[in-house]
Formats: C-alpha cells, structure tokens, sequence
C-alpha cells in the first residue's frame, strides 16, 4: 500500500488511547474450560493462574471430592481487577471426565457444550435489535490435562483432542509434572508431539492462523514447547528470603514460578499475558465462524429459518450434502 | 568341624541325666534349611496397574535386575486396539548360596483403554488357568517334578493423581481379592507432599474396608518375639497401602552414590525411608514376608479354588448320574502300562534337561569370573 509521509505531528496514535481506555470501561470477558481426569489438579491450577480462588472447589461450600457418574459441566464466574482492568473470567469444569471405566463418548457432553455457546452467540447476533454488547459465553481456550505418565498419549486423550481441536483451541499441559525429571519431561514431549502430528490433532497455537512472520516466529517457539509441564499451588514457602509459590516436600521446594522448575509461567503467560486476545480472536473469527457458516447453510438447505437445535457435531457430512441440493 | 568339636565337649561337660534327655531333633531346622538351600526357592510376582505408573522401574529396583530392556512402548493408535495381554518374565538370582527363580507376570494394556469394562477378566482367567494346572498336576499319578507357576503376590499400582481409589481399582480388587494375594502400592508418590501422602493413605485405607476389599493382611506377631521386632511390624501394617518410588538410575547425593531420581529441586533417594516406603515394601516383600505369602496362596487361595472346583464336579456327578457319589472323582482316563512308561520317560528327560541347563549356568558363571 503507498502510503504517504505526514510532515507534522497528527495525532493518529492517540487512537490507541482512546481504545484502551474504552476497553477499560468495558471490561474483558475471558472463558477457559479445564478438562482432564479426577484429581490432575485442574482447580489448584486455575487458582494459581489467576491468584485468586476462583475454581468450582473453592466457590462450592459442601464440596466434596467424589467421582461423579456422569460428565456435568460446571461453571463458575468471577470479575477480577487488576490495575483498573476488569476480567469477567468464568471457569468451566467438567468433573466426571474419564473417570469411569468406561468412558466411551464421554466427550459428547462437552461437545454438546461448546456448540450450544456458537448457538446462543449466533442467535443473538441475528436477533433485529442486537445487544450493544452480546455476552460471550463462547469457550474461548480449553485447557487438557495429560496425566504425567512419561509414555505416550492414551487412546482417551487422542480421541478427545481429535473432536474438540476442531471447535475450539485446546491447550495440551502435563498436570502433576513433578513427577518428571528433566529428561524425561523432554522425552515425554517429544512423544507428545510426534503422537499429535501422526494423528492430526491440532493445538493452539494453530500453524495456519498465523498472520505474519514475527507471530510465526513467536509462536513457533511455544509450538517446539507445548506441551507445558506444569505444577500448582496455593500454598507459599520461604526460600532464600523470599516467599514463593512451591509444594514442599521432602527432598526440596517445587518453585512453580521457577522455569526451571516447571513451565507454569510459560503457560501463564501464554494464557494471560500474551495470547489471551489472540485467544479471544481466535475463537470468534475462526471456529465460530466455522460454526456459524455450517448452520447457516443447514438453514439455507432445509429452508424453513434456524432451527431450535444446535449441531449436534463438529463435522456433519449430513448437513453439507444437503447444502447442495 | 568346630559344631562337632563343641559337641564333643559338652558331651564330657554335661552330668549324665542331661545327657540322657537330649535326643537331637532341635537340628531338624538346620536340615529343612540345608536341604530348602540346596532345592531353591520360586515366587510369581504380578504386577498390575495403568501404563506409565512405574511398575517396571520398581520391579527393576526390588531386585536389582534389569528385565524390561528391550521393551518398545506402543503409540496411541497401535495402543487403541490394544488389549490386555499377559506377559512372563523369569529370572535366576542366587544370593549367599540361596537360589530365587523368580517369575513376573506384568499385565499390558491394563486400564490403558477408553473402555475398561472386564479389562481384568485375562488376568483372573491367568491367575484360574494356573490354579487348574497345578490342581491337575497334583492329582495326577507322577507328582515329582510339579511346576508351580501360581501367582503368590500381585501388586496393585494406584495412581498418586487422584482423589482415592477409582472405579477401575474398586472392580479390579474385588475381581481379584479371593484369587490372590494383593498389595496395594500408591505409585510414583514423589509428587505427593507428605500431607498429601497421609491425606491419600488414609482415603484409600478407609475405601479398602467400605467397599469390602480383602487385601493381604500381614500375620500377627507371635507373642514371644522381640519389642522391636513387634514395633517394626505395628510400623508396617500402619503404613499400609505404601507409597514407592523406583528408580534405574543411581545419583550422587550427600556424598554417596544412592539409586535415586535427580530433580532441579532436590533428588529423591528411593532407599530414604523419609522419603517414601520402598524399603518397607521390599523388606516385607521379600526379608519377611515372601515365605508367608506363598504359605497364603497355598493354603487359602488355591484351596478355595480347589474347593470350588471340586464343589463343581460333584454337583455336575450328581445331575449326570442322579446319584450320590462320596468321592469326587477326576475324569482322567485310566493309564496302562504304554502311558505309565511314557510319562516316566518324559520325568526322567526333564530331570536331565534342568541338571544340563544347572551345568550350563554353571560354566558360564565360571567364565564370566
């Protein structure tokens, strides 16, 4: 594009001004979804990310630490400052997951979930008289909890990420990584990796959204990362004068916040400090978008306007072959 | 040399009367042992529990073998249409003169799929078929050379990641408790403090005794034993299900080189019994307990079978025949003199065979020293 040289000062960049300082007013929304088996440590982890007790465990008075029969999907919602900055950020947990001895189709109801999000987003945005701002309930991130076995990706864990890396951006972490040592963290991941390409499972950051070179280059470099091997806790410690934020055990203290330790802060700082707009971004220009383009066509096919029931699936051949009737 | 010397001089010593009383049988356990030394012993060991608990590395650590070397781990789609297999590794240890031949039984695939249901019937049907082996053996007509491959322990892993026991672990147990022997392990338990070690404990123990979970119970102490001896075993049976770590590596810690695991954070040793209970487990497993648990297997489990099985055929006796029959009878066919002469043939071909594979070991002992 050839642009033009200015000879004065305009006064173009005050714009960034004045959308930070709307932005603050309006506050940001921020949905993250945590799924992994019973006790991998998916509330303790969500607390420590956001410093505060935000999870369902700490939210719930009669909590009780039982496997439930089912997969239920609870959220939580909470608004959060910091700095003058609100954060309405709602946590959705799934208790139950891959609990079960068997767990066939146990991924159906999260699914289920996500796309009745699309749903409710889409039918706001075709009502006549929208919303200034339609509430986003969509999932924006998806964090999966691997449990630190040191092998490979369990069938579960293939199956799952195979469905839902198609609606939503899913963040892979090793829970309870302690358990590793270095090299075998390395090789884990290594594994990890090599099993997420052979079965074509994409994890966010996703190659293909990325828009130029420099994001490339960033992302690339968590993508040689991922999965993080993280660790989490509320409880703090004192060491070498300082308190932190550590598991104490016998034979030492787990710094969480120390990479060299675990990869905590990567991921913190993938979710919150970096990536969380991209998130957001993500989530509304791609896989809603996605969703919203199949639905419009399955209404376009059956000619009789939106009907009352969300897809049922990400992928439906069923929709598309009457789309091109 | 010197046993007899001393005998001799008691003899001289004692006053007549003590002679007289003294017959000589207190030596008998001096010949069980002698003639137990020169047999050797055997224990079957099973090890159960999800991919990745460390089961391997512990079985490696308690008898400071290698047996998992060319062992390839399957990625996720081959493991899909995986199904539990069982898998036997033996080994030959000699320790101080005394000879273990020790069996594993590892079972793959165990709780690895996204549907478990019955994944624990191949391993109880394993654990069956070997009880119905020796029970055939040892009513058959040559019982000299009867190998015993029944399972005299299984150790049970439980993931440290949860909340207690699991569905899975419940049904397994309670699919296995009457057939076997089980210890339950809380496995790779350097990720638990030691409030979260306790905490689990105590979870599990109380879950054991609600869903009805016969575990193996250790004997009481005889009375006459010593107080130490007596607060160890308390120690034991209050530690139960242990916590273990294993490892194959060895590291440098304090000075000493220790098989631990090293981490940025500090290093793990697996023989610190503050840091987990792996000596415990291995001292019961093997210093103390290792006779009892066959003696269990032998007498409770496989007697249970056996009891059972018999049950059964004289149930199906009576329906066959519509009469009462005292005496349970094997359907084995009569042998005459043709099968008699085959099978001592066959007897006398085993024994060659294992007094070969003895001398064989033997030589290449010698030409590794």
């Amino acid at each position: 594009m050839g642009g033009r040289d200015l000879f004065g000062y305009v006064g173009i960049e005050a714009v960034l001004d004045q959308m930070r300082r709307k932005t603050m007013k309006a506050g940001f929304e921020f949905n993250i979804m945590v799924v992994g088996q019973s006790g991998l440590g998916k509330s303790t982890l969500v607390n420590t990310l956001f410093k505060s007790k935000v999870s369902r465990k700490s939210c719930t008075p009669s909590y009780e630490e039982k496997i439930s029969r089912t997969v239920h999907l609870k959220s939580v919602s909470h608004i959060i400052e910091e700095k003058g900055v609100k954060m309405r950020l709602t946590v959705i947990d799934t208790p139950g997951f891959g609990d079960q001895i068997n767990n066939e189709n146990c991924w159906d109801p999260i699914v289920k979930y996500i796309n009745e999000q699309y749903e409710k987003y889409l039918t706001e945005e075709l009502h006549i008289t929208r919303k200034r701002r339609i509430p986003d309930t969509r999932v924006h991130c998806c964090v999966y909890f691997l449990p630190a076995t040191g092998h490979r990706l369990r069938p579960i864990d293939v199956e799952f990420m195979k469905r839902l890396g198609k609606i939503v951006s899913i963040v892979p972490v090793i829970a309870k990584a302690d358990t590793l040592t270095m090299d075998e963290r390395l090789d884990f991941k290594q594994r990890i990796r090599q099993d997420l390409q052979a079965s074509g499972i994409r994890v966010y950051p996703q190659k293909e959204y990325d828009e130029d070179v420099e994001d490339r280059i960033r992302n690339d470099k968590i993508r040689e990362n991922i999965p993080f091997a993280v660790v989490g806790t509320d409880k703090e410690h004192q060491v070498n004068g300082n308190k932190v934020l550590g598991r104490k055990t016998k034979w030492g203290i787990i710094e969480v916040e120390n990479v060299a330790h675990c990869e905590f802060a990567n991921l913190r700082d993938l979710l919150v400090r970096s990536h969380l707009q991209d998130l957001k971004d993500v989530t509304h220009y791609i896989h809603y978008e996605t969703y919203r383009v199949r639905r419009l066509n399955e209404s376009n096919a059956s000619v009789s306007g939106l009907s009352a029931l969300p897809l049922e699936n990400g992928i439906t051949e069923k929709y598309e072959a009457q789309s091109q009737l | 040399m010197t046993t007899n010397m001393r005998y001799k001089s008691r003899i001289i010593k004692t006053e007549d009367s003590e002679d007289k009383q003294y017959v000589g049988f207190a030596t008998l356990p001096n010949q069980v042992h002698r003639k137990s030394v020169k047999k050797g012993f055997d224990f079957t060991l099973m090890v159960a529990g999800e991919s990745g608990l460390g089961k391997s590395t512990l079985v490696n650590s308690l008898f400071l073998t290698d047996l998992y070397k060319d062992r390839k781990l399957l990625n996720a789609e081959e493991r899909i249409s995986q199904t539990v297999e069982i898998t036997k590794h033996t080994v030959d240890i000699e320790e101080k003169g005394v000879k273990l031949k020790l069996t594993i039984v590892d079972t793959p695939g165990f709780g690895d799929a996204v549907n478990n249901n019955e994944c624990w019937k191949p391993i109880t049907d394993y654990i069956d078929q070997q009880f119905e082996q020796y029970f055939r053996d040892e009513s058959g007509l040559n019982r000299k050379n009867i190998l015993d491959n029944r399972v005299h322990c299984c150790l049970y892993f439980i993931p440290p990641f949860g909340h207690g026991l699991r569905p899975v672990d419940v049904e397994f147990m309670k699919a296995l408790h009457e057939r076997v022997n089980i210890i339950a392990l809380i496995a790779k338990a350097d990720c638990l403090t030691p409030n979260e070690t306790k905490k689990l404990k105590d979870r599990v123990r109380d879950e054991i005794e609600r869903f009805g979970i016969k575990v193996y119970q250790f004997p009481e102490c005889d009375s006459d034993e010593d107080e130490e001896f007596k607060q160890m075993d308390k120690e034991l049976k209050e530690c139960t299900p242990f916590a273990v770590i294993g490892s194959n590596t060895v590291v440098e810690a304090r000075g000493q080189r220790v098989r631990g695991r090293l981490y940025p954070w500090g290093i793990v040793e697996v023989e610190n019994q503050s840091h987990c209970d792996f000596v415990k487990l291995r001292n019961m497993l093997i210093r103390s307990h290792m006779h009892d648990l066959k003696d269990v297997t032998c007498d409770v489990h496989y007697e249970n079978y056996r009891a059972h099985c018999i049950q059964q055929m004289t149930s199906k006796l009576a329906q066959d025949n519509r009469m009462d029959s005292s005496i349970p009878i094997l359907p084995l066919p009569t042998p005459d003199a043709e099968t008699e002469r085959l099978i001592k043939m066959k007897d006398e071909e085993l024994k060659r065979m294992q007094e070969m594979l003895e001398k064989m070991q033997q030589q290449m002992h010698e030409k590794d020293q």
